[in-house]
């Protein structure tokens, strides 16, 4: 798949998704794991732990930031940005000065490539999950990973139907805010 | 867990998301905090008196609106600075050429007035107080941007936070034209803008801190 092909392809799916089609958020947030993963692997060859603790907190970053996106964007230049923003994080808390000579600003290349392979997280997300507050966790366990409605999921905790909308959200916030202060 | 966890976990039940969220949230943030800026200049300080009559006087257009357009560039520069990957592109020339306009007009006027007139050009009645002025009236301005800007995904923070300030900044030193009794383009081109760069510094340094995301 050629680059301008990958960005016709997800930018297509993200917009659907934006618009509230799971399917095609999923198929979007797939793609665009892997094309991170190839991305951040050829950059960060000094360290492949990283590359998919990294490839997590760019998902999650571009899911709690999705809101940012305008459709009339290249996709390409978003999802990079966000990429080389989390990325220098990780460096400057890494190794200093001296990584951020790495060349970085090669905007279109962040859909270049695609793996699919991915190597363990080492960072274990489901530990940060367990560690936020019942009114944020109790939201992501019942409605993201067991499938249930935000209506029987309000009814199972006995929150308000909105508490729960604001605890998913909150909760992604708060979980990307973790992944930032255990990596530095 | 596994990223194809994680993203299931991400993809599930995604709701709609709407649309043009940093220009809305801007423009809320204004729309919240502009009254209550409007609100300080008028208790604290008081509408000019003579406002009617001033507005016959090209020179108070012009105080009006050289602030309103930095704060106008101002507003679109940060709510392109908020989205990643936009480039702000031509409207740092917002920002720029009116301040270069307000410095040519102040020097021609100070270099055409008769020597001993100068000083009272440069230093006005109240140039004391026009700065921190300025800066108080921009300051709800300034912490309502900010909180809108927080809740985006600046990836540049300290250049974010500075544009920030320049929106407070224009919008604070409009606002204060309706009270400032001064009328001279040589103060205007020192004291205004002095008082308009003290928000961009703190944006700069505060966004530096607070805007990581």
């Amino acid at each position: 798949m050629s680059k301008s092909d990958a960005e016709t392809v997800l930018h297509d799916l993200f917009v659907r998704g934006l618009d509230g089609d799971a399917v095609a958020y999923r198929d979007f947030l797939q793609k665009l794991s892997a094309h991170l993963r190839a991305f951040l692997a050829r950059r960060l060859f000094g360290w492949p732990d990283e590359v998919e603790d990294l490839v997590q907190e760019c998902l999650l970053a571009m899911h709690n930031q999705r809101h940012t996106y305008q459709s009339d964007q290249p996709l390409t230049a978003w999802v990079h940005a966000i990429a080389r923003y989390k990325m220098i994080d990780l460096l400057r808390s890494k190794a200093g000065r001296e990584a951020l000579n790495d060349p970085l600003d090669d905007d279109v290349a962040v859909f270049a490539e695609s793996a699919t392979e991915a190597s363990d997280a080492r960072r274990d997300l489901a530990g940060l999950l367990e560690s936020l507050p019942d009114r944020h966790r109790l939201p992501i366990v019942h409605v993201k990973l067991q499938g249930l409605s935000v209506a029987e999921t309000a009814r199972l905790t006995g929150m308000s139907e909105s508490a729960v909308k604001v605890g998913i959200h909150r909760g992604l916030k708060a979980l990307a805010l973790k992944i930032g202060k255990s990596s530095s | 867990m596994k990223t194809d966890e994680l993203v299931a976990l991400l993809a599930a039940r995604a709701e709609p998301v709407p649309r043009h969220a940093a220009a809305r949230r801007f423009a809320f943030a204004l729309a919240v905090s502009l009254p209550l800026s409007i609100a300080v200049m008028a208790l604290e300080y008081g509408v000019r008196r003579d406002l009617v009559q001033t507005m016959f006087w090209p020179m108070f257009w012009i105080k009006l609106l050289f602030p309103a357009c930095i704060a106008v560039a101002g507003f679109v520069v940060v709510q392109r600075l908020a989205r990643p990957g936009v480039r702000v592109r031509a409207a740092w020339l917002g920002l720029a050429v009116p301040v270069l306009l307000v410095w040519a007009m102040g020097l021609v006027t100070w270099l055409m007035a008769p020597v001993d007139e100068r000083s009272a050009m440069v230093w006005g009645q109240t140039w004391r107080t026009c700065v921190f002025n300025i800066a108080l009236i921009a300051l709800p301005v300034f912490v309502a941007s900010l909180v809108a800007l927080k809740s985006l995904a600046p990836t540049q923070p300290a250049l974010a936070g500075a544009a920030a300030g320049a929106m407070s900044a224009g919008a604070g030193a409009a606002v204060y034209a309706l009270h400032c009794p001064e009328l001279a383009a040589p103060f205007l081109a020192i004291w205004y803008v002095i008082g308009m760069a003290l928000p961009v510094v703190a944006g700069a340094l505060i966004g530096h801190r607070v805007l990581r995301w």
